[in-house]
């Protein structure tokens, strides 16, 4: 039996904000438990909601570069439920009119080539506090550094079709969200936080059948494990003649499995009703145009514009475009004076190796990867050679051409020195000499190689090439 | 300036009331540090003033006459007590109130009811019992109060003093503990007009802590007209019914008489969706405040009762007793009403005829009607006990006063004669943000009606 898988993701991303959504506290991460608070984000008595109007306009960002229709007008909702981090007993939301509806997000879907996912909406809200279990032997602790955090809330339709494409989707969502500096979206922190509704169907079906949420994937490697795993638990209980009960599962990652939330967790009524202590969000033309100048140029639009300036691949230009310090920093180097494909192949292996190493941090400044790249194409520097300079430079800093000096790396151009060391060559390999002059042509890889080995890299090999190719001849 | 000491001395002396919470040793304490720290230039300088229970003050506890609450004491004070201290007033306490201010008679405070100044038998009115039984009893000039629905208006009618609820949006709400954050605003008891109407406009304008607060500057205070010339008033009909008591008909018809001897036009209008009011208040109201006390759950503040084993033992112990039945009865209402399967069929409708009610106090306005004047209360004050076992009896004494709350309208009580020595109250309800009209027809009004004449 063929089964097809139907995933939808709702995201919550907290806004890189200094202060919370409806109070002055900060948001900085890390701070010891219950210091960052007020009357507001603690809930005390008579303490009332005051919008934090950064974080609107960063919401109405992601909004809008997600495509969706932000409304002039939505309204803020109370989500009643009874929790010890929910410091008010309701958690300040959106619910019927939203901030943003109807976007899209178009990503690479490893089944399916490019797919173009719908964004449901798109909401601002607060965050609760936590509750820290482990900690004390008796009880649970409670910090409320995080509770009035803002957040958004991205729901995406049921577009994704396995879980390896939920995965592509939402890394492409967190790249997007990354690049217009709205988050940090860093799962560990808790700053991007996912929750799935999967449900599965026989190929061909066109109905969607009943779905489980799937809660508690807490870091970006789980995604794709714990939908496949409750894909599978759900294929497995239909086949077995059971049926699919719509229920909270939660992901253990240490198991690997998913458990049925306790129904005493969940079957809230939430009772929303429209937030009396805030009056409706109203915003602008000219507010929702200003938040539009202030995003910077999009992943999509990025690849597609270095596919035209640069004649780079798609391919090469989606992983230069991977994020948004990488692409700029292969600009720079193309302003340097690169060549744009050999800037890509030198960004793509060598720099994002490096970065990898060192904390993301892009070591060579594209001046001087510029410069070496000059050096190769001149002919002074060998590919090899090349690539010695660079994790020197990465690693000292300094003058590539001084350091190629030093390191004694400058190919030798002069004819008559590259020709004693061919004549060496050819004296030393009387056999392949005859073979070669016989018709066995290929043979000319071997005896540059061997040029490179006795000139200890330094021979330009273009030039060995040139001067094997007159004395094999010479002497016929 | 009022000394400390005579301050304290004369609320101490109204003890017996139990219109105050705070305990005599804290007051005179407190009012001996607030008046050394007052500032001289202040309008309000050195001025007592009471304050309801359910709004927080850095001097004292706020309980919100409620056990869940007892010795909670604030880390922040409301916007109205910051501005009435940098006015230079003084906070003389806290006052009893109903339980989260539901209730109209002060009976529904964990701390004992407050009696009736002029009768120990009778309620003072509610929900701000306290504050309206302090100034009637001479002991401050002034109290803050809070109004949901008539918290202010029904204990002034009362107790025979006046009581000013704003426009909603004209006084920060910011630390007046919740109850209908869409209804609530707080508002002001005085001896005469004039006192209740300068500490209406200290307290009075813009605060970015509350959003619902409108960016104004602060009420500025008409001069006391010589006539009511030009003005129209109007009396709406569903506002005189057939079955008022007489008494209350007759106080207010010869309060009529001297306001057209003055120089006003009066007109009669409709309001025809009143009825709807009181139902329709109590849906909203107890919806919110399902909302806005769900905080009370003994996991940050408050007392902590005994039988909690678990989570759920903790929520059950602390808000099934530190609760009163009547507050209980409100969050079970509004929990209900805000369910899924029954929010359309009330809160939805509730939000629907407010628009209604709100719609035909612009009708009457648009029809050139300036100011409106009604009974307050349509009796004067009962006994205690003798609506406790009936809610819904207890409920229409707010029938004249929740209009204006749901309309977001600003009103106010002045005392308009007495009937068998009991005050009766006078309603006057006037134009968004145009307080200042209405306070010049009371000022008017004050002068020449002869408040504690029998009607």
């Amino acid at each position: 039996m063929n089964w097809e898988t139907v995933i939808g993701l709702e995201t919550h991303v907290q806004l890189r904000t200094k202060s919370k959504m409806f109070c002055g506290c900060s948001t900085a991460f890390g701070a010891p438990p219950n210091t960052q608070v007020c009357p507001v984000c603690l809930g005390l008595p008579g303490a009332l909601p005051a919008a934090n109007g950064a974080a609107i306009g960063l919401a109405v960002r992601g909004a809008l570069a997600l495509g969706c229709t932000v409304h002039p007008k939505s309204i803020f909702a109370r989500k009643n439920y009874f929790y010890p981090d929910l410091p008010k007993g309701y958690q300040i939301s959106q619910f019927d009119q939203p901030l943003a509806t109807s976007g899209t997000l178009s990503f690479v879907s490893p089944e399916r080539s490019v797919v173009t996912a719908t964004i449901v909406r798109l909401h601002l809200e607060e965050d609760a506090g936590k509750s820290i279990h482990d900690r004390f032997a008796k009880g649970t602790g409670i910090d409320l550094n995080r509770s009035g955090v803002p957040l958004i809330e991205i729901v995406g339709g049921p577009d994704l079709r396995s879980p390896a494409e939920a995965r592509a989707y939402l890394q492409t969502l967190k790249q997007l969200l990354e690049y217009i500096g709205i988050s940090d979206c860093d799962m560990e922190k808790g700053s991007l936080r996912v929750d799935a509704n999967v449900s599965v169907r026989r190929a061909g079906e066109t109905a969607f059948n009943t779905r489980t949420e799937v809660k508690n994937i807490n870091s970006f490697a789980y995604v794709e494990k714990a939908l496949t795993v409750e894909r599978d638990r759900q294929i497995a209980l239909i086949e077995s003649g059971g049926t699919v009960t719509q229920q909270t599962m939660l992901y253990d990652a240490k198991e690997n499995a998913v458990r049925p939330q306790r129904s005493k967790e969940e079957s809230h009524d939430y009772r929303y009703f429209p937030e009396p202590d805030l009056p409706p969000l109203v915003l602008t033309a000219e507010f929702v145009a200003e938040q539009q100048s202030a995003l910077p140029e999009l992943p999509a639009a990025k690849r597609d514009r270095f596919v035209a300036a640069y004649a780079l691949s798609r391919e090469h230009a989606t992983v230069v475009t991977s994020n948004r310090a990488v692409a700029d920093y292969y600009e720079s180097v193309v302003r340097a004076g690169a060549e744009p494909q050999a800037a890509a192949n030198w960004v793509m292996t060598e720099a994002l190796a490096d970065a990898n190493d060192h904390q993301e941090q892009l070591r060579v400044a594209p001046g001087a990867l510029a410069q070496v790249i000059a050096l190769v194409k001149g002919g002074t520097l060998s590919h090899q050679a090349a690539k010695k300079v660079f994790g020197e430079v990465a690693a000292k800093g300094g003058e590539p051409r001084n350091i190629a000096e030093a390191l004694g790396l400058i190919q030798v151009a002069d004819t008559n020195v590259v020709a004693g060391w061919v004549t060496d060559v050819l004296g030393a390999h009387a056999p392949e000499v005859g073979r070669y002059r016989n018709g066995e042509t290929k043979l000319m890889a071997f005896f540059v190689g061997q040029v490179m080995r006795a000139s200890k890299g330094k021979a330009d090999p273009k030039l060995a090439q040139r001067v094997l190719e007159e004395k094999l001849a010479a002497s016929a | 300036m009022s000394d400390a000491k005579a301050v304290a001395d004369r609320l101490v002396k109204a003890k017996r009331l139990n219109a105050l919470l705070t305990p005599p040793k804290d007051l005179r304490k407190s009012l001996n540090a607030q008046a050394a720290a007052a500032r001289p230039t202040g309008v309000l300088y050195g001025m007592p003033v009471a304050v309801k229970d359910n709004i927080c003050t850095l001097e004292f506890t706020t309980t919100c006459g409620s056990r869940i609450l007892e010795g909670y004491r604030s880390p922040y004070e409301a916007t109205a007590v910051a501005k009435l201290k940098a006015a230079g007033a003084l906070i003389a306490g806290k006052t009893n109130c109903d339980e989260f201010a539901m209730g109209s008679s002060t009976e529904h405070s964990a701390y004992g009811r407050v009696l009736h100044p002029l009768d120990k038998a009778r309620v003072p009115g509610g929900s701000s019992g306290g504050s309206a039984a302090l100034v009637a009893a001479g002991a401050v000039p002034a109290a803050l109060g809070s109004e949901t629905g008539g918290s202010v208006r029904q204990p002034a009618s009362f107790c025979g003093v006046v009581g000013i609820k704003p426009t909603y949006g004209r006084v920060s709400r910011y630390g007046l503990v919740a109850f209908g954050s869409s209804l609530d605003q707080i508002g002001v008891f005085g001896r005469s007009v004039h006192d209740a109407a300068r500490v209406l406009s200290v307290i009075s304008g813009r605060d970015p802590r509350d959003s619902t607060c409108e960016d104004r500057d602060s009420l500025r205070l008409p001069t006391v007209p010589e006539s009511l010339q030009g003005f129209v008033i109007g009396l709406p009909r569903e506002y005189f019914p057939p079955e008022l008591d007489p008494a209350v008909r007759r106080a207010c018809d010869r309060a009529i008489r001297l306001m057209k001897e003055l120089g006003a036009a009066v007109r009669e209008v409709s309001l025809p969706h009143t009825p709807y009011a009181v139902p329709t208040y109590y849906v909203i109201a107890p919806a919110e405040a399902s909302s806005n006390l769900a905080r009370y759950d003994g996991v940050r503040y408050g007392p902590r009762f005994n039988g909690a084993v678990d989570l759920r033992g903790l929520y059950r112990s602390t808000r099934g007793q530190g609760f009163g039945p009547e507050v209980r009865r409100r969050i079970l209402v509004g929990t209900y009403v805000l369910s899924a399967g029954y929010y359309d069929a009330y809160y939805k409708r509730a939000q629907q005829m407010r628009a209604l009610i709100a719609q035909d106090f612009r009708n009457a306005f648009d029809r050139g009607v300036d100011l409106l004047f009604t009974p307050t209360v349509p009796s004067p004050a009962f006994k205690a006990g003798e609506k406790l076992g009936d809610p819904i009896a207890m409920y229409m004494s707010d029938i004249f006063t929740v209009t204006a709350n749901l309309a977001g309208l600003p009103a106010m009580s002045l005392p308009i004669g007495r009937i068998k020595g009991l005050p009766i109250g006078g309603q006057l309800i006037g134009q968004a943000f145009l307080e200042d009209e209405m306070i010049e027809a009371a000022y008017a009004l004050e002068r020449v009606v002869p408040e504690t004449d029998e009607a």
